[in-house]
């Protein structure tokens, strides 16, 4: 019976997080068409759901090519890094206490190993592109995770601080005792969304694939899956950091007892990719350099202000 | 600090305020189940009229090609037994045409008139070059009681000079009498 669960929760990951991510194309598309007064996509079956499947038709359907200049082993592996770092992410999230595929022992930090390896897909995609707006797109992603790795870690030891551990289902426990640490932990999270938005890539902080200045970044010169691949893989990662939010800040699968914990742990990550998709659709990308003095002038110190006021309240009260 | 606060500040109101759209409903027409409002004077598919009396109105003055800065109007005037000018064929070139209402406004006799439909795509790039059959209407369109021979002095079969309307008649210069 446990051997069971382990693999329907495994399954249901791998395929929860695929078609997430598919119908996240349409939703994400849907979402900013009304909030910029449109309509969105909503030809394609009821409301334009079949956006999705129509997307993933038409990528398979397109030809597989790899540019003769490029660094063929490298682009071709770049794009499959990013899914596979993203989906091994997903291996240490909790769904609620029973459902999770490893409870590891050291799970915030395995998480954050696999986020930061993700980065170099970008990395290596325009690397091996030979194409200058590609290397410029990798050069900027370096930038930006060099700026935002740091605090990213560090926004989360306040957490870890009080709780005493680094398994997420302790600390999702945790909140049942001390409250949701969104409350108590404020700068921590503010600080972990922000650089969360930026590790996944998202606007404002898509500056490597900025389409108005590089064209697509590092995916310029993808195409067909394996751009879909580099798709996948941003969304992935907006709903892995959607999710670990909801189990660090917002209380995991807690809540009133009428609703299971799975749709509790399911309505809050939603809500989060809704305020990922809102902040897409309203804040405009910010300078190179006025990310990285954001990053090391204002988060950094924040940061460090949190984690300092956080230690000196366990240690003294 | 200040500046940053200022900063913040500014990009959570922005929020506030995409948000706020939530609740405002689409501009977006969805064009070929609902259509858009098209004013009469709309400028799209150009058409040929004919005077109250059902005669065609072009004189075949060539006016309109004139003033057709993508020269996509050709036609070629002729007679009929009566006396009236019309054109021989009337031609205009839609994939040419860009729907500037220039020959409506040269247009002397009311005849060149632009009406308020876009729908004429083809297939075929041939089949957007209309001849007079296609351009002909029955109806005189926008000007309904207009028609240039009972009006201007010219003289066709059942009318002579100066028995158009509110014309005089004619001056002989070479009597004295008054």
């Amino acid at each position: 019976m446990e051997e069971l669960l382990i693999y329907v929760v495994i399954y249901g990951t791998l395929f929860g997080t695929f078609a997430g991510a598919a119908v996240l194309v349409w939703f994400e598309r849907r979402l900013l068409g009304i909030w910029q007064d449109r309509l969105g996509p909503n030809r394609v079956g009821p409301f334009g759901i079949g956006l999705a499947i129509a997307d993933i038709i038409k990528l398979f359907a397109k030809e597989d090519w790899v540019p003769p200049f490029a660094d063929r082993f490298v682009f071709i592996f770049a794009p499959t890094a990013i899914v596979m770092a993203m989906l091994l992410g997903f291996a240490v999230v909790p769904y609620t206490a029973e459902l999770h595929i490893a409870d590891l022992n050291i799970g915030l930090l395995f998480f954050l190993g696999m986020t930061s390896l993700a980065v170099y897909s970008v990395l290596l995609g325009g690397l091996a592109s030979n194409n200058k707006y590609a290397l410029l797109g990798g050069l900027r992603s370096a930038a930006q995770m060099v700026s935002y790795e740091v605090f990213m870690g560090l926004s989360l030891m306040g957490v870890v601080m009080i709780t005493g551990s680094f398994r997420l289902v302790d600390i999702v426990n945790a909140q049942a005792e001390h409250g949701w640490f969104v409350i108590s932990q404020f700068l921590g999270f503010i600080v972990f969304l922000i650089a969360g938005i930026a590790e996944s890539h998202r606007l404002p902080f898509d500056l490597p694939e900025a389409e108005h200045e590089l064209i697509a970044g590092f995916h310029t010169e993808y195409s067909g899956m394996k751009f879909g691949m580099f798709m996948l893989g941003e969304y992935l990662g907006l709903i892995l950091i959607s999710s670990m939010i909801i189990t660090i800040f917002f209380g995991g699968w807690l809540g009133p007892d009428f609703l299971p914990g799975l749709v509790w742990f399911g309505l809050k990550t939603f809500i989060v990719i809704c305020f990922f998709i809102l902040l897409r659709a309203s804040i405009p990308r910010p300078r190179y350099d006025q990310l990285m003095s954001f990053g090391w002038k204002v988060m950094l110190p924040l940061t460090l202000v949190n984690l300092l006021v956080t230690g000196a309240v366990l240690l003294w009260l | 600090m200040k500046q940053l606060i200022d900063i913040v500040w500014s990009q959570l109101v922005t929020l506030y305020q995409v948000l706020l759209h939530t609740f405002t409903k689409a501009d977006t027409v969805q064009y070929p189940e609902e259509m858009p409002y098209l004013a009469p004077r709309y400028r799209g598919r150009i058409v040929l009229t004919r005077d109250p009396d059902g005669n065609e109105r072009c004189v075949a003055c060539n006016l309109c090609a004139v003033a057709c800065p993508v020269d996509c109007i050709a036609l070629q005037k002729t007679e009929d037994e009566d006396g009236r000018w019309y054109p021989e064929f009337f031609r205009i070139n839609f994939s040419r045409c860009i729907m500037c209402g220039m020959c409506e406004e040269a247009c002397p006799t009311y005849s060149i008139q632009l009406t308020p439909d876009f729908e004429m795509c083809e297939y075929d790039r041939q089949n957007m070059v209309y001849e007079k059959e296609h351009l002909l209407i029955d109806g005189p369109g926008k000007y309904p009681g207009y028609s240039f021979y009972h009006i201007a002095g010219k003289a066709i079969k059942d009318k002579d000079k100066g028995e158009a309307r509110n014309e005089a008649q004619p001056i002989d210069v070479k009597s004295l009498l008054p």
